[in-house]
């Protein structure tokens, strides 16, 4: 892979393009969202998981269905889970008042199947536990976002600022969106991910606009789009560069780091692209778009210095 | 930024070297008494085990409490000749009605701040109670801050039970502590089956001794079952002796027929007592009722004075075992509620440890050589800081005992990609920097002084989300807002001073020739 691109790409005529492009993908994520709406997992919607191994590979998922069929437990699902004979089955209802509420279930499911069932892992989330879970998620995304704003409002401009929010914004709103589109679960550590894009796009955005703010001092004369061409330009090895070795790394856990890191690891990588697509093609136009110059740097030089 | 003073090299050098004694530590034996055992805890998702989340459910106790005021104010009122009519419990509040030209007399009474009945708590500036007046009729409830106390004394005694009966089944190394004022948090490392503990847990074990009776009144008694659901008995309702007596409960065996039971001895005053009770009652039937379900309900044959008695029922070992256990740990005062539960079994434990491992050495050897294809000897320079840095976070991570979970390990990971983001931003700039410089000194160390604004901007900004995840995480998903943020900070670390003095040695050896990056 050659990243050493030549160095002067137009990046100011993807703009409207490229923008028109991350509108459409937004409405259509938001519709997704809205209509499809997300499959939560039971950290957040409350209910049972059981992670289950057989000894007997002859089993099959409809076997194993059929036995929860028949245990009247209301809405279940069941998927294979990684190896052959790993199955993950979810409960929607809990029974929280009775204690061998579990062990039954393993007996029941061990006399049909004739074999004995191993449970791996066993969450039990009760609906006031899921209610808190949700909404310290949400509280914990938008506290963040509000962090990184009044960051980025303190040690730049308004017009940065903006910026840099937008194109959060953007990239949270695509990965849930794919997420959405996909049905893919989204737990704990998704929010964990979605933070740590939050964090990651915003650091990618961050050193961009660190450029740009430079230039601006540099070539006070130039107007915002040569600037933030030329500094998109200067920073645009970097970019790839970490953004390929934080792509390696989530590669590794994706594939080799078992199955529940999987959605972590798969939020994390739609986050890294999209974030460094963002900081190029959102993030930075808007500058453009508010016609920051070198005054308004220097203004806030003035006020820092009063 | 390429000089560095002794001093300076003296401390990042020791720094390096007394954080990688720690990392080593989880590695070996080594006992120390001045440093402990530190090690890198597993989180329950490494090492298997059960997290359990109980919610004390207090409204019973608070039902109750009120009973007792309500038989309280009956003798206020009297004592302080305030005339009431119509005192009733009604939905957890207390009603009654008192004539117009008493009310002053009653709030004089009630909002009296050394009044025994309802009390002020000066930390709050609160009284325990609150009072309104609707249609001349006077309503009592607990204020905020009474059901909070209320709340708290319930959570102290229910943790401290909770504690007794998890010690008593002598698992490895728990961990019991409060959530809130009306939670426990518990975890069972090493435990993949909680149907036991959680069995003791479900119940409040009251135990009370009552007679059986043949009189069918609605007053005086009442019908319990037995644990089958189906038999059932009459007993009376007076409590003749509670589980509060109980000095002692084993579990043993009945020689005459080969019956599991569970002996018990009493304290002095219990002793007394059901000496007592079973010289009274020879011939009838003692009911021994946990829980308000009868275990079971022997005839009195003949006085017990010692202090000594059984209970049989058709018990396992392992169930005689269970009840002696509730019956020593004593009642929990409140029922409590499982909330929420999650178990790993050690061998997904396991599984997880080797695929994080792996997944490790993988990312980490695909980095060290796109570093090197890239930046070539300054790509090793940016390796060396790399291992150096993960040997930092986990120093670090063992001078605090962290927990280290399966997301932590993704964080380590994410550092490591992340880590060498530093190192990129500064090699990059002094490319830059080298095209209109001559000299090679200037060229890095103008490099390092404009890289540096933006790798600050850069890591605190994912410094914040790994902060409030911290805050708001919950178990493993906190491990992974540790590894993160430590990650962090060794980075800059390890990226500005190791890697930096690592540069600077290279370039004075190479001050006039060309350097390639």
């Amino acid at each position: 892979m050659n990243l050493n691109i030549k160095k002067n790409i137009e990046f100011t005529h993807f703009y409207k393009k490229l923008n028109l492009l991350s509108l459409i993908l937004i409405v259509f994520s938001v519709l997704f969202l809205l209509f499809k709406g997300l499959n939560l997992g039971v950290d957040f919607k409350g209910g049972t998981l059981i992670e289950i191994r057989t000894n007997n590979s002859a089993i099959s998922i409809s076997e194993i269905r059929q036995s929860f069929m028949k245990m009247n437990l209301g809405d279940v699902t069941v998927k294979k889970f990684g190896k052959e004979n790993d199955f993950l089955v979810k409960i929607e209802t809990i029974k929280s008042d009775d204690p061998n509420f579990i062990k039954s279930i393993n007996d029941k499911l061990s006399a049909d199947t004739g074999s004995e069932i191993n449970f791996r892992r066993v969450e039990n989330v009760g609906p006031k536990v899921s209610n808190e879970l949700l909404k310290d998620g949400l509280l914990a995304i938008i506290l963040s976002l509000a962090a990184m704003l009044f960051y980025i409002w303190i040690r730049f401009e308004w017009q940065f600022s903006l910026g840099a929010i937008i194109a959060i914004i953007h990239d949270v709103i695509l990965t849930i969106g794919i997420f959405s589109i996909l049905s893919y679960e989204i737990n704990l550590s998704i929010v964990a991910a979605i933070l740590t894009i939050v964090g990651y796009s915003m650091n990618d955005t961050v050193v961009i606009f660190d450029r740009i703010r430079e230039n601006l001092k540099k070539y006070p004369k130039n107007p915002i789009s040569t600037i933030s061409n030329t500094s998109t330009n200067e920073t645009l090895s970097r970019t790839l560069i970490t953004s390929v070795t934080t792509l390696l790394a989530l590669i590794s856990i994706y594939i080799f780091g078992g199955e529940i890191l999987k959605g972590f690891s798969f939020a994390m990588i739609v986050g890294v692209l999209v974030g460094t697509y963002s900081s190029i093609f959102v993030a930075t136009p808007i500058l453009n778009y508010t016609n920051v110059s070198s005054k308004s740097i220097l203004k806030e030089d003035d006020n820092n210095t009063v | 930024m390429l000089y560095f003073s002794k001093l300076k090299l003296a401390t990042i050098y020791f720094i390096i070297l007394l954080l990688s004694f720690f990392s080593v530590l989880n590695f070996s034996d080594f006992d120390n008494t001045f440093l402990g055992k530190k090690k890198v805890n597993l989180g329950l998702d490494l090492q298997g085990g059960t997290y359990l989340l109980l919610e004390v459910d207090s409204a019973p106790m608070i039902e109750q409490k009120l009973q007792n005021k309500l038989l309280l104010l009956r003798k206020e009122l009297k004592n302080k000749k305030i005339k009431y009519e119509n005192l009733k419990l009604i939905n957890n509040t207390i009603k009654f009605k008192i004539s117009q030209n008493q009310i002053e007399d009653f709030k004089e009474f009630f909002l009296n701040k050394e009044n025994s009945f309802n009390l002020y708590f000066s930390q709050y500036r609160s009284f325990e109670m609150n009072h309104e007046l609707i249609n001349g009729l006077i309503v009592i409830e607990y204020s905020k801050y009474g059901i909070i106390e209320i709340k708290n004394s319930t959570l102290e005694d229910s943790l401290e039970i909770v504690r007794r009966r998890i010690d008593e089944v002598g698992t490895n190394e728990p961990t019991v502590i409060k959530r809130g004022n009306d939670r426990i948090l518990i975890e069972l490392p090493g435990l993949s089956d909680p149907n036991r503990i959680k069995k003791l847990l479900g119940k409040t074990a009251n135990l009370s001794f009552r007679i059986v009776t043949d009189q069918v009144d609605d007053f005086g008694s009442e019908v319990l079952f037995f644990e089958d659901g189906v038999t059932k008995l009459n007993v009376n309702k007076r409590v003749v002796m509670s589980g509060d007596n109980l000095d002692n409960a084993i579990p043993s065996f009945n020689n005459q027929n080969n019956e599991t039971i569970v002996s018990f001895s009493l304290d002095r005053v219990g002793a007394k007592r059901f000496a007592r009770i079973t010289t009274n009652n020879i011939g009838k039937r003692l009911a021994i009722i946990l829980d308000n379900k009868i275990v079971s309900a022997p005839q009195i044959r003949e006085p017990i004075l010692g202090g000594n008695g059984q209970i049989s029922g058709n018990f396992t070992f392992q169930s005689a075992t269970d009840l002696a256990v509730l019956l020593r740990s004593g009642a929990l005062p409140a029922p409590l509620n499982i909330i929420e539960e999650r178990t790993v079994g050690p061998d997904l434990g396991e599984d997880s440890i080797k695929a994080g491992i792996i997944s490790l050495i993988i990312g980490f050897l695909l980095i060290i050589f796109y570093m090197i294809f890239k930046y070539k000897l300054f790509g090793i320079i940016a390796d060396i800081s790399l291992i150096i840095n993960l040997i930092l976070l986990l120093g670090v991570l063992t001078i605090f005992e962290a927990t280290l979970t399966l997301p932590g390990i993704a964080g380590i990971i994410l550092t490591v990609g992340m880590a060498v983001d530093a190192n990129v931003l500064i090699f990059e700039r002094i490319k830059e920097e080298m095209k209109t410089e001559k000299s090679n000194i200037h060229a890095f160390d103008i490099g390092y002084k404009k890289a540096q604004s933006a790798i600050i901007d850069a890591n605190i900004t994912t410094l914040i989300s790994a902060i409030i995840l911290f805050f708001l995480g919950s178990g493993p998903v906190k491990g992974f807002a540790v590894t993160l943020g430590v990650g962090i900070l060794t980075t800059l670390f390890s990226a500005y001073f190791l890697a930096r003095h690592l540069t600077s040695i290279f370039v004075m050896k190479r001050k006039d020739k060309e350097i390639n990056i």
